[in-house]
Formats: C-alpha cells, sequence, structure tokens
C-alpha cells in the first residue's frame, strides 16, 4: 500500500498536499435546480432531495470501499434558481471539486461544459435526456448516466412489438419536450416495424394540476377526447410535461392499453426493481432517505459510483487518470441491472438496460429478447453509432 | 434395513476376497443432495442412486446459501427474506430450529471442526459469527458493501468474504477476526474458492465476467480465467459458482445466462470445454465421491448432472422454482 502511495504522491495534485498516512480526497459537487416540478399524480411528486439522495447513499458505498484503500470521497451540493448563473455555480463548485453531476437543462449543461473545459473538471449529466446532448452538442467532458430519449422510446418499442401492439395511436403534448418524445416514438416506429395510426394533440390550455372534484371532470374529458380514433391496438402518450398523460389509463374511450409518459412507462430505475441484487441498493437507500429511489438518485448513483470503480481501479485521485479510465475500453460498472454498463465511447452514453414498469411493478426489461446487434444488444437502445453526429471536443 | 447392509456387506467381503480391492469394488453410494428453491421457498431433495425429487421440505422466504453441517446430521439453509438461516434435520427432513445471523443472510461457510459458522448479511455490510454448538451469536466483522462469497483457507486460519459493490476479496484472520488484506477484483465477486493444497484461491466476478486466482499468502492477483462462447455475447457470461476437484486439477465455473459450465486446467488456467447445462446456471456440489456434480439452473427451475470423468452432462432434474443453492451431506 505504501508503494502505491509513494506513487501517487509524485502524480497527483491531491497527493501532494497529504503525507502518505491521510487518505486522497476525492471531491464531488452535485449541481441542481432549486424546486421541483409538479406531477398529476400525487405519489410520484418528486421529493425535495431527488436525485442527491442517490449521490449521498453513492458517496456512503464509495467511503467503504474507500476505507480499504485509503481514499476518501466528499459530496458539495449546490442548487441554482432560475436567475441564477449555471456557470458561475458550476465554476465555484470546481474550486474544491474535480467531478460535478449535474441535473441541468440541456443549455445550461452545455454552457457549464465549454466554461469547464480547459479546467480538467469531469461532469456527469445525470438528469438531462435530451438527444442533442449526445448528438450535435456533445462534448468531451461530460458523461451521460441519464439514458436518452430515444432509448427510452426504443425499449418500450422494442416490449410493444414483441406483444403484437403495432398499431399505435400517438397522443402528443403541445409542450417542446413533448414534441421531443414524440419525434423518438416516431423512429423507433419506423425501426422496429409499428404504425402510428393516428397522431392527436393535446393542447395546455393552462389549469391545476390538484382540485377537488377533478376527477369527475377528467372522465368526462378523456373519453370524448380519444374516441373515432381508426383502429389501434395501443394508446402511446408523449406528455413529460405531466398535463394529460396519468388522465388516460381506463379513461379511453376503445378499452386499450396505454404506454409511453403514463401506463407503461420506460425508466432508468424504479421503487419497484428487485432483480440481480436489485434489493440490497433498495432497502440501503430507503434506510438513509426515508423514501424510494428514483430513477433520477439512480442515475446519481451510477455516476458518483463510476467514480469511485475508476478511482479504485486506477488507485488514484488524479481527475485525468480516472477520466481516461472511465473513457477507456476497460471500463465497466455493476448497477443492478443484470449486465455490466459501459461507455458507448463515441458520445460517452452510458449503455443501460431500461425497465418498463405500470407504478406498481417491473413489467419487462428491454432489451427484448431477438433484438440483436453485432457489438452490443444494448446499443438497439438509441442512435447507434453509425448514425450519431457526435463529434466529441 | 440391517438385514440388507449385512447382505451388501457379505457380498462386498466375498468380492473383496476375490479381488483383494474390496473398496474398489463396493457398489457407488447413493447420496443426498438438497436443493434451495429460491422463488419456490422449499428446498428439494434428491436421491443420487435412483437421481429423482424424493421429498420438497417448505422452508422461510427466499432461500438461498445451503450447507450440510459436518458431520451431516443437519442441513442449513439462509432464508433472507426471513432474515435467519434455518436448520433442517437430515433424518426427519423437516425444520427444526433457527440460527440468529444478522439480517437478509445469503452464503455462509463453516470452520474445519464445524463449530464456527460465517455468514455473509448483505444488507448491512457485515460477516457474523455463529457458535454452531450454542446457536449464538458471536460478533460481527464490517467488511465491503454488499457482502456474498464466503470460504475458509484449508488450515482454518483465514476467512474470505468477497463484497459485490466493493469489489473485493477481504482476507480476515478467524482469530483476531480482523480483515488483514483486502483484493481488488472485477466487478461483482460472487464466489470464492480455495484450492485443496491452499496454494490458490479462485474468485468469480459475476459483471467483470472472469475468475481471478489470488495468492492467498501475497494478497496479489496473479492469474485470470477469461471465457469466450463463439455466438454469446459478452455480458451474457456471468460467472459465479466454482468447483475444484480435490486433486486440485480441474476446476468448474458456472456461467450463468451462458447457461454453459466451463471446464478449466487449473494448470494453464484454460477453459478446456464448455458444457451446456440447465438456463441459468448458478451454484454447484460435488458427490462425495466426485463422481458427479450438480449445478443449479435457475430460469429452467431444473439441476444437471455431470460425470466428472467424462465431462459430460448425462441427467437433468426438474426441482422447484428458481433453484438457487446445493448441497450433498458428506
Amino acid at each position: 500500500m505504501i508503494r502505491w502511495l509513494a506513487g501517487l504522491i509524485g502524480l497527483s495534485l491531491v497527493a501532494t498536499q497529504a503525507c502518505a498516512a491521510d487518505p486522497v480526497t476525492i471531491g464531488i459537487g452535485y449541481l441542481g435546480v432549486a424546486g421541483t416540478r409538479s406531477t398529476l399524480s400525487l405519489v410520484e411528486q418528486p421529493a425535495e432531495n431527488d436525485g442527491v439522495a442517490g449521490a449521498k447513499i453513492a458517496i456512503e458505498d464509495n467511503n467503504t470501499t474507500g476505507k480499504f484503500l485509503n481514499q476518501r470521497f466528499t459530496l458539495e451540493e449546490r442548487r441554482i434558481k432560475e436567475s441564477e448563473d449555471p456557470v458561475q455555480a458550476a465554476t465555484a463548485l470546481a474550486e474544491h471539486n474535480s467531478f460535478i453531476i449535474t441535473d441541468l437543462p440541456a443549455d445550461a449543461l452545455v454552457k457549464v461544459a465549454d466554461a469547464l473545459r480547459d479546467r480538467g473538471t469531469l461532469l456527469f449529466n445525470a438528469g438531462a435526456i435530451d438527444e442533442r446532448l449526445r448528438e450535435a452538442d456533445c462534448r468531451a467532458n461530460v458523461i451521460h448516466t441519464a439514458p436518452t430519449r430515444s432509448m427510452l422510446a426504443d425499449a418500450l418499442g422494442q416490449y410493444l412489438v414483441w406483444k403484437q401492439w403495432k398499431r399505435w395511436l400517438l397522443v402528443v403534448g403541445s409542450h417542446d419536450e413533448d414534441k421531443l418524445f414524440a419525434d423518438a416514438l416516431r423512429r423507433t416506429a419506423t425501426r422496429f416495424g409499428a404504425k402510428i395510426v393516428q397522431e392527436r394533440t393535446f393542447e395546455d390550455k393552462g389549469g391545476a394540476r390538484r382540485t377537488d372534484s377533478g376527477v369527475t371532470l377528467i372522465q368526462r374529458q378523456m373519453p370524448v377526447f380519444t374516441q373515432q380514433a381508426p383502429a389501434y391496438d395501443v394508446l402511446v402518450a408523449a406528455d413529460e410535461s405531466e398535463v394529460f398523460g396519468a388522465y388516460l389509463p381506463y379513461r379511453t374511450w376503445d378499452p386499450r392499453p396505454v404506454a409511453g409518459s403514463a401506463g407503461l412507462v420506460p425508466r432508468s430505475w424504479d421503487a419497484a426493481q428487485d432483480q440481480w441484487g436489485a434489493i440490497q441498493m433498495q432497502n440501503r437507500f430507503i434506510k438513509l432517505n426515508s423514501r424510494r429511489m428514483t430513477a433520477l438518485d439512480m442515475q446519481v448513483w451510477t455516476a458518483v459510483r463510476m467514480i469511485g470503480e475508476a478511482t479504485s481501479r486506477t488507485n488514484s485521485g488524479d481527475v485525468k487518470k480516472v477520466t481516461d479510465f472511465i473513457k477507456g475500453p476497460d471500463f465497466s460498472i455493476a448497477a443492478f441491472k443484470g449486465t455490466r454498463l459501459t461507455v458507448r465511447d463515441w458520445n460517452l452514453q452510458l449503455r443501460q438496460p431500461i425497465l418498463l414498469v405500470d407504478g406498481r411493478m417491473v413489467v419487462s426489461v428491454s432489451p427484448q429478447e431477438g433484438f440483436l446487434h453485432q457489438v452490443s444488444e444494448l446499443d438497439t437502445l438509441g442512435y447507434d453509432r453509425p448514425e450519431s453526429k457526435c463529434k466529441l471536443k | 434395513m440391517q438385514a440388507e447392509v449385512r447382505t451388501q456387506m457379505l457380498r462386498m467381503w466375498r468380492v473383496g476376497l476375490l479381488s483383494g480391492l474390496a473398496l474398489a469394488a463396493a457398489p457407488a453410494h447413493a447420496f443426498i443432495a438438497y436443493v434451495s428453491n429460491e422463488k419456490g421457498n422449499t428446498v428439494s431433495v434428491i436421491d443420487t442412486e435412483s437421481w429423482t425429487v424424493t421429498k420438497t421440505i417448505k422452508v422461510g422466504q427466499r432461500p438461498r446459501g445451503i450447507e450440510s453441517t459436518r458431520d451431516g446430521k443437519f442441513v442449513m439453509v439462509a432464508v433472507g427474506d426471513d432474515d435467519t438461516i434455518q436448520v433442517i434435520d437430515a433424518k426427519t427432513q423437516a425444520v427444526v430450529d433457527t440460527l440468529p445471523s444478522g439480517p437478509d443472510p445469503e452464503l455462509f461457510t463453516q470452520d474445519a471442526a464445524g463449530k464456527v459458522l460465517y455468514v455473509a448479511n448483505e444488507n448491512d455490510n457485515t460477516v457474523t459469527v455463529i457458535d454452531l454448538e450454542k446457536r449464538a451469536r458471536l460478533g460481527d466483522i464490517q467488511v465491503g458493501v454488499e457482502p456474498e462469497g464466503m470460504t475458509i483457507s484449508p488450515d482454518g486460519k483465514t476467512l474470505i468474504n468477497t463484497s459485490e459493490t466493493t469489489n473485493m476479496a477481504h482476507f480476515i484472520d478467524t482469530t483476531s477476526r480482523q480483515i488483514v488484506a483486502n483484493v481488488l477484483v472485477d466487478a461483482r465477486p460472487r464466489f470464492a474458492e480455495f484450492k485443496h493444497d491452499a496454494s490458490e484461491l479462485w474468485v468469480s466476478s459475476e459483471i467483470g465476467g472472469t475468475v481471478s486466482i489470488i495468492d492467498p499468502v501475497k494478497h496479489e492477483v496473479i492469474g485470470k480465467v477469461t471465457f469466450e462462447i463463439p455466438g454469446l455475447r459478452r455480458e451474457a457470461i456471468q460467472p459465479v459458482g466454482i468447483g475444484m476437484t480435490k486433486d486440485d486439477k480441474t476446476a468448474f465455473v458456472a456461467l450463468g445466462p451462458a447457461n454453459r459450465i466451463a471446464v478449466i486446467d487449473t494448470a494453464t488456467r484454460k477453459v478446456t470445454k464448455y458444457l451446456l447445462v440447465g438456463q441459468r446456471v448458478w451454484h454447484m456440489a460435488f458427490t462425495p465421491d466426485e463422481k458427479y456434480l450438480l449445478t443449479t439452473n435457475g430460469v429452467s427451475n431444473d439441476i444437471s448432472v455431470i460425470d466428472v470423468a467424462a465431462q459430460k452432462v448425462i441427467k437433468t432434474i426438474q426441482v422447484g422454482e428458481l433453484p438457487w443453492g446445493i448441497t450433498i451431506a458428506p
């Protein structure tokens, strides 16, 4: 142990500040947006610490391993309001932290990535699912643990096609992100041989999500909205803005299942996931946070664990070494999904199975059997290397 | 029964007189195998002469790790969701007692004398030490995140525990109960097995897809077994259970969703053969005479019987839902 510590002193800035007996400290920052969004279902209302709770438990996990390797991990959390400059906040975090996990909108993330490029800080995008961050706006200093819209849409589409529900009625919300998800779903339908028999738009005319006696009104609206549709097997809703999706199940004019933003939903993680050792993760999480683990918590946990995995494999807290290792061919991470997760070297997106959940159970896990790929079956989800427009810089 | 034994002995004696090789001529011994069925909440009892399930014992929630006591009188099975280890009487084949393990016990190992039991508790990063005679808890040892694989060195001095998220094999001194070394291995180490001559420790990494060979004196990884099966993607190869023949020349490794057992020449550390078994094969046990190796195939709900000398799968036996662990009474 002394031998490698001695080696470290020569190599890393962190180690030069410490004498051989002191642990190597690895600072991890968390940059998110203040406040939480409102959801239609009260049950799905995110907690104040959604995301960062995953960082806290991953720091604990890393430190349990770190005590055997003389490494110590710290977490610094920063939440910005809409009026605040993300670049300023990120720069301040980067003073003490070589790694920053972000849950930021796409524009803010690109700005932060460009501002921190020369500093060598490694960013992990745990929140934004936008395709463009992995395509035209990809950056060499941003690793993505959040899945993309196309990965989520493909995961759902593979299952619907396997189920022989190939005729889709697509209902799209009127906000930009709803339209982006609809784009991803259309691409999926073309790729896997499903047919969108009709598209409808659900206009957001404002209105409260919480009302007394709202249910009576919804029960009148939804059957009317979905009537006179051509023959279809499944209604696919694109409603990331939480305006109407959750109102659809059991209320469609024709008795049809709902999928997409409500009903059967594709997610990177769910509180119901208990396979592949996940029950240990869920139990640890509940014990520490007194609530269940969300997809965002998991995306953040995975990012922090990727740093821990790389620091233990390289025996180093040096950001350059760790970054090279994560981007290299030998890196993989175990994240309770039944298979190793690796990084797509062309755009730094983490490959991962996607769960299909109904709010109570994990219904299935994609990629589905029979969707084959020459490199990794996980690459049947989302944009593949030959289609990618990303040029890492 | 007694008459039968007497006839058998008489016959053996006669054969012995004739050939001068009484032992070799003895008829194949029947053994009893116990299989834990993780989803079925049962233990299947298998007779290795007729290769049939003779009894299905109802146990607690989520039975996984299973082992015979050294004297063969009892079978211990970890029932994780009931936070205990149940004790089955081998004679009556019924649950007769429980052991005070920590929360969510999964795998465990016992010392050579069969007096002390070491249990990996996945939920709280500890190994629990239990006095088997008094059935009392002696203490806990703090290890890495999600402890799983457990084994003890042939001299009984070193306990090995693998932690699945920390990705280490922890070497624990059984006298002081302190960790003396930690060896980093590939992702999600599931199982550890010593060579009988104690010269090497083998650790399987389920997600890493390798078996690390560790020098137990220097505490260093000195070699790695890798697997490659034509037509199978790398992610499907997930090594879990390891079986080592008594002469230490051949190792068998279960490859999970690859549905195969790899046969490894321990001298070259290379795979010589892949045996197709049932789906998602995890753990295995030799019959005491080492003629057969039995594997648990979780997804196909069956047990494969491998003829060890011929290195061939000769039989499949249907058991309960999601067979996980297996032990054969001595």
